[in-house]
């Protein structure tokens, strides 16, 4: 008995003691990093954190997986309510507009200058970065994970009508699909048309012909935005996708009616797909053995003159209310993610792009997409940088915009479903969608977007 | 002389409530009250502030197309699901009842749907119901196109109202089956001796005796269905096609989380709040009067 109490005073006493004389074998400050992926993607996130811990001893970052992106925003909002926000959260695309009027965050930018760390932000794809950043230019959150939407097409369905490249114009993608059809294949072409689509039809359409999908200049210049896409050239485009599903070009495929797009796709049943280059990794992991099938950019009307196309994905922010060791440690851990070679590592284990030009160097320069299953990939910054962007392809910053995603959802459902046309559809997601931004309006009365 | 337990002092009694009425205060009048609160004011869902508005919420929302639908949908939604849940466990239970060769396995068996937590079984009846790869693909192959649940709106409809029924049968079973078994077997016997027939036993004395049960399970059901359908519509549908399916607790989701409209989703759950009171109330007023307790 008294051996062990005798043992724990002397533990305790040397604990103390090498806590006061080493302070550099302190324990390590913790914070909080929550994330919105989940799967294979989450396990990828472990290891850069576990990474990020072995790399240095002063902080420790402790990363949790919050299911989606949806449920990241939910939580935090509501941890945040309640004084347990973590130092540093992602936040999807669509929610800058959102996380920008919370006074909730702590300026990215401003977090690694007051520590000490010098970020070039020109470095950062200006595609990628615009989309972050406020209206004057500055960062306020760090863009992470980054994908944009290409189209998939199989070489061997092509070959069979003649062809070697893939579509550049819709008019040729009408003709190919036609041909296609008449040459036996039951699928050309696969879309499904629920609120997530909205991404690849709508907003990347938009962007690459540099329609607006609101006015204010899709949202940076007030927040009295209001939707336009009723009157653009987005509406020829829905036009032109139903008649191809009623000629039987185009079918629907979702992950509730059996099969989803990227699957239609890879096991052959679906000649041609636009989904994000984050399925690239997928696609070809998980394709009809001996499949011969290739990306490229989104096809444009011809006379188009191409723009760039936007970025998907999230970005990082730092939450406010938290200590300045956390800020330390957050600060340094967005230092350690903005490292090329944490750019390699990134988009080696998944499919996402870099974001910066010289993490995309650096991963030229090792090889990465001259390699098989990497080849391919530097589509996706050819069609992100394919112009300087434009003040309407910059991005999209609207309130509530995973709604205004779900109103498209359900227009285009009606319109595919003959309930409404295609005018009318479209009128109704403008009019509901404004209904969602004018609500939106309301909530912040006398403040505007940074 | 009868001894009876009193309490001297009235107070030892509040004191002996409390614990009771402050799990009620903590869980419903609170939450209840915030809910009322938020209703009349625009929060910002970050907690930066609100503003009073009123009855403002409540108006936008009564006159929107989007959320009449919605009620009509839920409204469709409970009448159906509620009458091919109790109908079927009716007609299960009775069978169950008569002893039929194999009653004792029917007996265990047909509760456990219920025990199946809803996104799981909305998970099962997905692939099921799937038009291109589940068991009804057959049904397409024959007449293409026929089963559509991802863009024909009552097909998805009926997707979800099979698969709520599904759930809710094996709930109404239990208490159809032991309804039934309360009823002394003397009677049926009797009635038997007399020379009546299965049915004409059923609607003369079995059904009779067991209305307090039919009429429970209706308020349940019906409540229910308001309720528990959430993780059926967020798994099967997401609400549509074309907000087919988009019930008035499913758009209380999507309106309140994923569209952080917290002052919206709160109006439109006390108007669900108040329609189910509604309709409860409905309930005990006229079809009560129809239950013979004893």
């Amino acid at each position: 008995m008294t051996i062990i109490k005798r043992g724990f005073a002397a533990l305790a006493a040397g604990a103390l003691s090498t806590a006061l004389a080493m302070p550099a074998f302190a324990e390590p400050v913790k914070f909080d990093f929550w994330f919105g992926l989940s799967g294979d993607l989450a396990r990828v996130v472990d290891t850069l954190c576990k990474n990020f811990n072995a790399s240095q001893s002063d902080y420790e970052v402790v990363c949790t997986s919050q299911g989606n992106y949806d449920a990241t925003l939910q939580n935090t909002i509501a941890a945040f309510r309640a004084g347990k926000q973590p130092a540093i959260v992602q936040v999807y695309d669509v929610g800058t507009a959102t996380m920008m009027l919370s006074g909730a965050y702590k300026p990215a930018d401003k977090l690694m200058e007051e520590n000490g760390y010098k970020i070039d932000y020109a470095d950062y794809f200006p595609g990628i970065a615009r989309y972050y950043a406020t209206s004057k230019g500055e960062m306020l959150s760090f863009p992470f994970n980054s994908s944009t939407a290409l189209m998939y097409w199989n070489k061997d369905a092509f070959a069979k009508i003649g062809k070697t490249e893939a579509p550049k114009t819709w008019e040729d993608v009408g003709a190919d699909l036609q041909a296609m059809k008449d040459a036996g294949y039951d699928c050309p072409m696969a879309i499904n048309i629920s609120a997530n689509e909205s991404w690849q039809l709508m907003e990347q359409f938009s962007a690459l012909h540099n329609q607006p999908i609101a006015t204010k200049n899709n949202g940076y210049d007030g927040l009295d935005a209001r939707l336009e896409v009723n009157k653009t050239k987005f509406v020829q485009y829905v036009t032109d996708l139903k008649k191809w599903y009623d000629a039987g070009l185009i079918k629907i495929k979702s992950k509730d009616l059996g099969q989803d797009m990227v699957q239609a796709f890879a096991s052959g049943t679906c000649q041609v797909i636009m989904t994000s280059v984050g399925d690239h990794g997928t696609v070809g992991k998980t394709q009809k053995e001996g499949m011969n099938w290739d990306v490229a950019e989104l096809p444009v009307y011809a006379g188009t003159e191409r723009k760039n196309s936007l970025v998907g994905g999230a970005s990082l922010w730092v939450l406010s209310g938290k200590s300045d060791a956390e800020y330390k440690g957050a600060a340094a851990f967005l230092n350690f993610i903005h490292d090329p070679k944490t750019a390699l590592f990134w988009s080696t284990n998944t499919g996402y792009i870099p974001v910066t030009k010289s993490g995309f160097e650096y991963m030229k320069s090792n090889g990465f997409y001259d390699k098989a299953p990497y080849k391919g990939r530097e589509t996706a910054i050819a069609s992100l940088t394919a112009s300087e962007p434009t003040d309407i392809t910059r991005g999209i910053r609207l309130g509530n915009f995973t709604q205004i995603r779900a109103e498209f959802g359900t227009q285009m459902q009606a319109i595919f479903a003959n309930k409404v046309s295609v005018q009318e559809g479209l009128d109704t997601l403008v009019k509901n969608g404004d209904a969602i931004l004018d609500r939106f309006q309301q909530t912040y009365p006398g403040k505007t977007l940074p | 002389m009868e001894k009876r337990v009193t309490f001297s002092r009235w107070t030892i009694g509040i004191l002996f409530a409390v614990p009771q009425l402050l799990l009620i205060f903590t869980f419903f009048y609170w939450p209840a009250g915030q809910a009322v609160y938020w209703s009349l004011t625009l929060q910002q869902p970050w907690g930066g502030g609100n503003i009073w508005v009123g009855l403002d919420n409540f108006r936008s929302i009564l006159s929107s197309a989007d959320y009449w639908n919605s009620i009509t949908a839920s409204l469709v939604f409970a009448a159906i699901s509620t009458g091919l849940a109790m109908f079927i466990a009716l007609v299960l239970a009775a069978l169950t009842d008569r002893q039929l060769a194999g009653s004792r396995f029917y007996r265990v068996v047909l509760i456990w749907p219920y025990g199946i937590a809803a996104p799981a079984l909305a998970l099962a009846f997905r692939f099921i119901l799937a038009p291109e790869a589940g068991f009804l693909a057959v049904v397409n192959r024959m007449w293409p196109g026929i089963w559509d649940p991802g863009l024909d709106g009552a097909d998805a409809m009926a997707s979800i109202i099979a698969a709520f029924s599904w759930k809710y049968v094996g709930y109404n079973f239990i208490f159809f089956l032991a309804a039934f078994q309360a009823i002394p077997r003397s009677l049926i016997e009797a009635a038997a001796m007399d020379g009546s027939g299965v049915l004409r036993r059923f609607w003369d004395i079995q059904f009779p005796l067991i209305t307090p049960t039919i009429f429970f399970l209706l308020v349940i059901n019906i409540t229910e269905s308001f309720q528990d359908s959430f993780g059926i519509v967020d798994i099967m549908t997401s609400g549509g096609p074309a907000n087919a399916t988009n019930l008035m607790v499913y758009k209380i989701y999507s309106d309140g989380f994923k569209g952080l409209d917290y002052s919206g989703a709160a109006a439109q759950s006390i108007i669900l709040m108040l329609l189910i009171v509604v309709l409860t109330i409905f309930q005990f007023r006229f079809i009560e009067r129809r239950v013979h307790y004893r």
